[in-house]
């Protein structure tokens, strides 16, 4: 499928640049980009469900992450000494050789999986056949998050609610006693 | 087969920002495009040649559809990320708040 | 500190009308969750969004005046309990979260059992849960100078 690689190669161009440039804001828009080739990847690849919910969600995350630039001075550029500079060298070549090695191990367990384009059905072909029957549902991936995996869905929801519980004791200050 | 290889390229993108840069919210960003490299590689895992979306339809009743289960657990685990990078946040705001710095270096440096 | 009146007044004349609309959609994407594809997250987040969209529009000042977030906590915790009454509900057929509710024919709003309530659940929680999170973040701001004061809320 050569649209599907042409997008992720875009995809890998913008997390290039969402990288490296220097002003915080371009960087998170250069991340949203990344989230909206996502988005058309899912379409392709025939996952309507994850397409809406994934566009929506970076929509609310690039709001969330641009509430951490407001009111940000630009840092002074200061003199960087000498051993700073061999540190972050050192940082930089161990960074290059463990990514190198990486790669290079998931290219020999890639060799193992199935070609692109067969997979191997066991439980999914059992949860599309019996969804009707059992349910009554016509969106099978709705029928398996709810009904056949619902477990699954109650410790999602107990994620977010930690989550909303975090966030509002980590901003909160209550008066210190001078 | 060329799929999965770039897709791996994008996730040691995303752990190489996560390692080396020194500003907090470029941290919080290679985070992100990992987890966009983790989700996209499950469903490519379970794509097939021609198939369907998993929705059944008045017309075709049992078809040719693509793994749903997969699908199945990454809308999990997109919706999971939210709320992670919400919590990052709000740390990272708290932190520049105290610390008026971004640089972890200078964090380390000035403690309590 | 500068005080925010929110943007201009076209933008306040559009939102007036297109927040009724993102709200209407985002109930159809939850309730026709067992149909089309959606389903309870992605129209939370929609819900959420429409009134995210009412305080980026209006300020933060005079659309705080009409929502209130301590209601949010309540509707987050009801869809929570909610949940979890649903599925305790099928202990009575067997086991824990099995569908009994009697399930019509397929292609109709009310098929399918228990799953709509399960989305409506869903669709409590996530939705006031993401716009606490937004309130907490736009409004709890510590005033510039020393840090040993007491946050100025609102």
């Amino acid at each position: 499928m050569i649209e599907l690689s042409i997008i992720l190669i875009l995809m890998i161009i913008g997390a290039v640049v969402a990288m490296e440039i220097d002003d915080l804001l371009s960087s998170i828009i250069a991340l949203g980009a990344v989230g909206i080739g996502l988005t058309l990847e899912f379409l392709l690849l025939r996952a309507p469900d994850l397409a809406i919910t994934q566009l929506v969600v970076e929509i609310l995350s690039l709001i969330i992450l641009i509430r951490a630039t407001i009111e940000v001075n630009k840092p002074l550029a200061q003199a960087v000494s000498l051993q700073k500079k061999i540190m972050h060298l050192a940082y930089f070549c161990f960074a290059i050789i463990f990514v190198a090695l990486f790669i290079r191990f998931s290219y020999l367990a890639i060799r193992q999986l199935p070609d692109f384009g067969n997979p191997i059905m066991k439980m999914g072909g059992q949860y599309a056949e019996q969804a009707l029957k059992k349910t009554g549902a016509t969106n099978i991936v709705s029928a398996i998050i709810l009904d056949f995996r619902g477990y699954d869905t109650l410790g999602e929801a107990t994620i977010l609610f930690t989550s909303v519980i975090g966030v509002i004791s980590v901003l909160r200050l209550s008066g210190r006693k001078r | 087969m060329i799929l999965y290889i770039l897709c791996f390229i994008l996730f040691a993108i995303g752990i190489y920002c996560l390692l080396v840069k020194k500003n907090l919210v470029k941290k919080i960003v290679g985070l992100g495009i990992a987890e966009y490299a983790v989700n996209l590689f499950f469903i490519l895992l379970g794509y097939r040649n021609g198939g369907e979306a998993p929705i059944l339809d008045k017309t075709r009743v049992i078809a040719n559809f693509v793994d749903p289960l997969p699908q199945a657990l990454i809308l999990t685990s997109i919706v999971i990320g939210l709320g992670v990078t919400a919590l990052m946040v709000a740390i990272v705001v708290r932190l520049y708040e105290k610390y008026k710095t971004f640089d972890i270096d200078e964090i380390r440096r000035l403690k309590g | 500190m500068k005080e925010e009146n929110g943007m201009s007044l076209i933008v306040k004349r559009i939102t007036r009308i297109t927040v009724s609309l993102i709200f209407l959609f985002g109930v159809y994407i939850v309730l026709h969750g067992h149909l089309t594809p959606g389903g309870g997250f992605a129209g939370g987040v929609i819900i959420a969004l429409s009134f995210i969209h009412l305080v980026l529009a209006f300020g933060k000042d005079e659309a705080m005046n009409k929502l209130n977030e301590s209601i949010a906590s309540i509707i987050e915790s009801i869809g929570g309990l909610m949940f979890w009454g649903v599925a305790l509900l099928g202990l009575l057929g067997g086991y824990f979260f099995l569908n009994i509710l009697p399930k019509g024919e397929p292609f109709r709003l009310f098929s399918s059992g228990a799953i709509i309530l399960y989305n409506i659940a869903i669709f409590l929680k996530v939705g006031a849960g993401l716009f606490s999170i937004f309130i907490a973040m736009a409004i709890f701001r510590m005033p510039a100078g020393d840090n040993t004061q007491e946050p100025k809320k609102r």
